[in-house]
């Protein structure tokens, strides 16, 4: 098999100039994880300080409802409040470890941007974060958020000014900066090694579901979900279950509908292409050019996504499901009411996916959703919303 | 032979290589713009296929992109107006463009299209030679040159496996960076010049941030065989999207200027 590549999906598609910062970056992450101090000094952040182990919650009332067993993997009580973390630690560690001095990212909810804000702080990098100026509009409580934690907002004006116009004004920067600057990738997403990176760091999920549910039912789940966007959180859940009788699914953005075309469900009705680095199911025209997408969540709206996903549906390992932005709103206040957790909107499409499947499982199965993130960052645009949709 | 290696080999002075983007800033004025350079006598015409996501681009390009993208410029429309260019001038002309737009189409049936319609080669700005295989196989088999990217930041051990795989002509990148235009050229792109050519004898092009007549004297002087400019054309053309006569009159002049100054070097060493 090709260097960095899953199936036929992942690789190297990067300007001639970023070929060596790859190289470097393989070789520097090679040597970080054998460093034993450097792997200390992760594990001692992520449980002094971002707060991991997560717990494994059951939940008494879903589960009455749906008739069926029904636990959530709490990433939403991570510091910052969402899975993102596990990654900028990882990351901003591996990036003092080689010596640069300063960090970018791109985000779209923010989540990320407000991972690595906070990983910058703790650990003393400066950090710029690139953001589409209609995710700046929807997502103002963040921008404030990483503005306090001592980062720079940096406003993108250009394509479809959301997150995939973030990522390639990140790689701009990249390319201009590439001595000095690390550019700290928040998915599993774009040119190998980071969607292998990202998937190390991320997998800290599903190790801990693993050990916790064997603990409290004495065996493994049926069915795991997770929502998929770029898809870290998911790939983080489900790297540890790939090679046991554990059903794999993950929900995509379904926007007004898959009918509708405005939607973000990249592998439920994308195709082959290359985006950002990456071979991939990609959301495209006729001719190769990348579409606009849309979601509730702006962490979900991405017209790309993680090349192992993309292998991992070829060969039906996990299967992928997308839901409407109305199934996430209903999600969304379910789980609020229900179990006294506001979801955010992006892990709420995997709520909204066990609630729409519920029938098809057996009172004795295990159902693990992986809550991604917590959902005070969207209150505001729910109250919004009201109704409307 | 094809016209790149042609040209090279006959040109009495450097190369002057100008780049547009197919369909900036309408079809029609597209059409014009690139008969208009190449009567300006530029010696190599490259056309920009727009892309949605041109992470390589500076803002001038970005936005000429998506000037031609909302024009509605595709890969056949491009590849008839090479067609269309192609009854009036024999110099090489070639396509700069991202890998998905060859992709999508698929490699053989892309190259094919592009040869048939008069293109002599094709630089993917994001392929590394690392993916490279199947493009340089079908380019070698259809006939076209595959022209490859060299930046300051490449090491002597890719060098020599880019060398291995290019052929019409090295594309040097001057800086690390997007394109756009500079106020100077930074000093490694001499550098970046003398250790390609100890690896190389293909023809060695020089372009990002190439604006200015005195841009273009050092370059020479150091070796290089050709110059690219683009961004500093595509702001011009943006500077007069109100008046497409002034736009095509002032970038010919611009041309014209920029291509006497390779000349006047030639005789200046000669």
């Amino acid at each position: 098999m090709k260097k960095g590549r899953y199936g036929d999906y992942g690789g190297q598609f990067v300007p001639e100039t970023l070929m060596c910062a790859l190289e470097e970056l393989e070789h520097a992450y090679g040597q970080f994880r054998k460093d034993h101090t450097s792997m200390d000094t992760l594990n001692r952040y992520l449980t002094d300080y971002a707060g991991r182990p997560t717990k494994l919650t059951y939940c008494e009332n879903l589960s009455e409802m749906l008739k069926c067993n029904v636990f959530l993997k709490r990433e939403d009580l991570l510091h910052g409040g969402a899975h993102k973390i596990n990654n900028t630690l990882g990351q901003a560690l591996l990036a003092k470890f080689m010596g640069k001095k300063r960090l970018i990212a791109e985000t779209g909810a923010g989540q990320h941007g407000v991972a690595t804000a906070i990983a910058g702080a703790v650990l003393g990098i400066p950090v710029d974060v690139y953001m589409g100026e209609v995710d700046i509009e929807r997502q103002k409580l963040n921008v404030f958020r990483m503005e306090l934690l001592g980062a720079r907002v940096i406003p993108v004006r250009t394509g479809t000014r959301t997150l995939k116009d973030a990522i390639n004004e990140a790689f701009r920067d990249w390319v201009t900066n590439v001595e000095s600057t690390y550019y700290l990738i928040g998915s599993v997403v774009g040119p190998h090694p980071y969607p292998r990176i990202v998937r190390d760091f991320q997998s800290v999920i599903g190790s801990e579901t693993r050990e916790q549910i064997k603990k409290v039912s004495g065996r493994l789940p049926d069915v795991i979900l997770a929502c998929v966007g770029g898809g870290s959180n998911a790939i983080g859940m489900f790297y540890p279950f790939l090679n046991d009788k554990v059903r794999l699914i993950g929900v995509e953005a379904g926007g007004k509908g898959l009918e509708t075309g405005e939607h973000g469900a990249t592998l439920c009705v994308g195709s082959q292409g290359v985006l950002h680095g990456a071979m991939s199911y990609v959301l495209q025209d006729d001719y190769g050019q990348i579409m606009n997408t849309h979601s509730i969540s702006a962490g979900l709206d991405y017209p790309g996504v993680g090349p192992e996903h993309s292998m991992l549906k070829d060969i039906g390992r996990v299967e992928y499901f997308a839901v409407t932005d109305h199934e996430v709103l209903e999600a969304f206040h379910l789980l609020s009411r229900k179990e006294g957790i506001i979801p955010a909107l992006e892990s709420a499409h995997a709520i909204a996916q066990v609630v729409k499947m519920a029938d098809k499982f057996d009172k004795d199965d295990i159902v693990v959703i992986n809550l991604s993130g917590r959902g005070d960052k969207d209150v505001g645009e729910v109250a919004q919303l009201g109704d409307s949709i | 032979m094809t016209r790149i290696t042609d040209t090279f080999q006959h040109l009495k002075s450097p190369a002057f290589i100008a780049f547009l983007v197919a369909g900036d800033p309408d079809l029609e004025t597209s059409i014009q713009l690139a008969k208009h350079v190449i009567r300006a006598g530029v010696d190599i015409l490259e056309i920009g296929m727009p892309f949605s996501d041109p992470v390589a681009d500076g803002p001038t390009i970005q936005k000429a992109n998506e000037r031609a993208l909302k024009s509605g410029m595709t890969p056949d429309i491009l590849f008839d107006i090479v067609h269309e260019l192609r009854k009036d001038t024999d110099i090489p002309i070639v396509l700069l463009t991202y890998y998905n737009i060859v992709f999508k189409r698929g490699i053989e049936k892309f190259y094919r299209h592009a040869r048939d319609a008069g293109i002599d080669g094709i630089l993917i700005v994001d392929m590394p030679y690392e993916e490279s295989k199947d493009v340089v196989e079908i380019a070698r088999t259809v006939g076209l040159n595959q022209i490859f990217l060299v930046s300051i930041t490449t090491s002597t051990k890719r060098l020599k496996k880019i060398v291995s795989l290019a052929s019409g002509f090295l594309y040097l990148i001057s800086t690390t960076g997007v394109t756009g235009v500079r106020q100077e050229l930074e000093h490694s792109v001499f550098e970046l010049i003398h250790s390609v050519r100890k690896q190389s004898n293909l023809p060695l092009s020089i372009g990002f941030g190439i604006s200015k007549p005195e841009h273009i004297k050092p370059l020479i002087s150091e070796g290089a065989n050709g110059v690219i400019v683009g961004s500093a054309i595509v702001h011009l053309i943006e500077q007069h999207l109100d008046n497409k006569k002034i736009m095509i009159d002032e970038v010919s002049r611009y041309i014209s200027t920029m291509k006497k100054a390779t000349g006047l070097l030639k005789d200046i060493k000669g």
